[in-house]
């Protein structure tokens, strides 16, 4: 039994999200590698050597890989399947991208978003925005997973470094070509790994106010900012802000939502939260049923109060 | 050029679906089906390279129950030419799906397929990603934007740190997200029209594709259900709860 996991990472650093979906491959069981494909990248590789039950680290490095592209980088880990009857990544957004094109190239059925490992030939997912959970089994030759990183912890660091290895590119020709990356600036903490998240939506109004009022509250928690698909949607905030279904998935210790009111496809997206608070102006409003704390109220008196007080 | 666009049938957004009492599934016995609300915004984009000229054909596909005709007229009724149902009884994997659609794919030989990102019932966000592989084409998955180019195209994608700009080359798959456009509601006249329009019906075989499944479903449990907890009556109520009592701050 050997493992391929296909790390998330910026070539200089490995996000914290590999360090999970490498708690959920110990589960599972075996020998597991790690891949890193990009260009440039022996501080992430560096860092993936350095975490808990790693046999090896992979780099791959060429121009294809820089932004690890679907086609580029599927070939590649189909070149490497060989040896490996599990292949795993993190649910992000390369790893949606790439293992489905993965898996097909190697004639199997993948299993998304898994968020319990049962055995390591069956594991549980949600389907229906996580209104229901199913058990899902996979006979077949290989394994072709990705893992929701909400639902396991990260993977502490070893004692002892993994060794590195480099290994070619597979061609794949070039179909496909990165063109720039239009990405979020922000100093707060990342979504995925945030403790504590303040949470806007629709009633914000504007991306002024969205900033003006959710941001000192988060300043003072150290939290990071999330939304509604709604309040993505009017331009209050970046759409990599978006909690949900099709959002990102969060699991924080406090997750507060304030004008939120609670549709499945956003609840989706937070439910696992270990507390929930709702600051809403309609008692009747859906996020209250899975609040451990609420307020009633207008959050443009609320909030401002909380920072004050906090 | 051709576009096609594959649809799904799928329980409605707004419905809240339960879990059956036996842990066989999900109850969908007179519930409400829709098209799944991506391949809706997929069909918009579609029909707007249609109106802009850009492209000459829009074909709209459904694997699934004779009732999946539904979703197809209203893809029809959005502007789509004509439609084409693969009828399939039971639940189609990803994978299958895919395989069929490569199918039809080279019958039609379109220069685009532009599929939803992801099933709202079985959320696997698999099948554009899988019928990319399968062509060896090249794939622009979770679209905001799509700049239609000579030979090529400007995929504006939604990524986890934001945007992701990227050049494919056509013919190629793209999956739309929700921010891609606002599909359009059908007036009443155009669902009248699309009664008329082509809709032809094939079986999977006729596109050499098998649809049995490759996975086991053990069960289908109902998730973790949540407690409402308290309502607060002021903000120094509520930090003092969360630091002594829930302990988070
Ligand atoms: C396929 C699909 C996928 C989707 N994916 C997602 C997703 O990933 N994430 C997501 O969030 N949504 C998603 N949605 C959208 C979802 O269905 C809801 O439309 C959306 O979550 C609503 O956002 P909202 O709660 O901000 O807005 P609204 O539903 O409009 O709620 C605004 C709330 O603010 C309250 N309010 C108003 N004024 C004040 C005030 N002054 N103070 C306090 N409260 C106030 C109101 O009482 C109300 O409850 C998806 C929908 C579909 C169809
Ligand atoms: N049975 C089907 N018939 C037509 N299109 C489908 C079918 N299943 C999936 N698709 C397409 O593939 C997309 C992604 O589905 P999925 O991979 O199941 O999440 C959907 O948005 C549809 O565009």
């Amino acid at each position: 039994m050997a493992i391929l996991l296909l790390a998330d990472h910026d070539n200089t650093t490995l996000s914290d999200q590999t360090a999970k979906a490498l708690t959920a491959a110990a589960q599972i069981g075996g020998e597991i590698d790690i891949l890193i494909a990009g260009k440039n990248a022996s501080d992430a590789a560096a860092q993936a050597a350095k975490l808990a039950g790693v046999r090896s680290v992979i780099v791959a490095e060429a121009d294809a890989l820089e932004h690890r592209l679907a086609e580029p980088t599927a070939a590649l880990i189909v070149a490497l399947a060989e040896g490996y009857d599990t292949i795993l990544s993190p649910a992000t957004s390369t790893g949606k991208n790439v293992l489905p094109r993965v898996a097909a190239l190697l004639d199997v059925m993948q299993i998304s978003e898994v968020t319990e490992v049962v055995a390591a030939d069956t594991f549980k997912r949600p389907i229906y925005a996580g209104n229901a959970i199913e058990v899902v089994q996979s006979t077949e030759a290989k394994r072709v997973l990705t893992i929701r990183t909400a639902s396991f912890a990260a993977a502490g660091a070893a004692a002892a470094e993994a060794p590195v290895r480099s290994v070619e590119e597979a061609a794949s020709g070039d179909l496909s070509r990165f063109v720039e990356n239009i990405l979020s600036q922000s100093d707060r903490p990342d979504l995925s790994a945030a403790k504590i998240i303040v949470s806007g939506g629709r009633a914000l109004g504007s991306d002024q106010t969205f900033r003006d009022v959710l941001n000192p509250v988060a300043d003072k928690l150290g939290a990071a900012v999330g939304a509604s698909r709604a309040a993505v949607d009017a331009g209050y905030a970046p759409n990599d802000l978006q909690v949900g279904q099709t959002g990102k998935v969060v699991a924080p210790d406090l997750y507060i939502a304030c004008g939120i009111s609670g549709a499945i496809q956003h609840l989706a997206g937070m439910k696992d939260s270990k507390i929930i608070v709702a600051i809403n102006t309609d008692a009747e409003a859906p996020i209250f049923q899975v609040a451990d704390y609420g307020i009633v109220g207008d959050l443009f008196e609320v909030l401002p109060e909380m920072a004050r007080q906090l | 050029m051709k576009v096609l666009v594959p649809v799904k049938r799928v329980i409605d957004h707004n419905v809240k679906i339960r879990v059956k009492a036996d842990g066989s599934g999900v109850d969908l016995a007179n519930v409400k089906m829709s098209i799944n609300p991506f391949d809706e915004i997929a069909v918009e984009e579609a029909v707007r390279l249609k109106e802009s000229g850009a492209a000459s054909e829009v074909v709209a596909v459904s694997v699934g129950p004779a009732q999946a005709q539904d979703v197809l007229r209203t893809a029809l009724a959005m502007g789509a030419d004509r439609a084409i149902l693969i009828t399939a009884e039971t639940a189609v994997e990803p994978l299958a799906v895919a395989k069929i659609l490569k199918g039809v794919v080279e019958a039609e030989e379109p220069g685009l397929v532009i599929l939803g990102k992801q099933a709202i019932d079985d959320d696997c966000n698999q099948t554009g990603q899988m019928l990319a592989a399968l062509l060896g084409w090249s794939q622009g998955t979770f679209a905001s934007g799509i700049a239609l180019g000579d030979g090529n195209a400007k995929v504006t994608r939604e990524v986890d740190g934001g945007l992701q700009v990227i050049e494919i080359n056509l013919p190629a798959i793209v999956t739309a997200d929700l921010r891609l456009n606002e599909p359009r509601y059908a007036s009443l006249p155009n669902i009248m029209k699309a009664k008329k329009k082509p809709l032809e019906t094939k079986s999977p075989e006729d596109f050499g594709a098998s649809i049995a499944r490759r996975l086991t479903v053990l069960r289908v449990e109902e998730p973790a259900t949540r407690q409402a907890g308290v309502k607060v009556g002021n903000v120094a109520e509520l930090l003092d709860k969360l630091k002594n009592e829930a302990g988070v701050i």
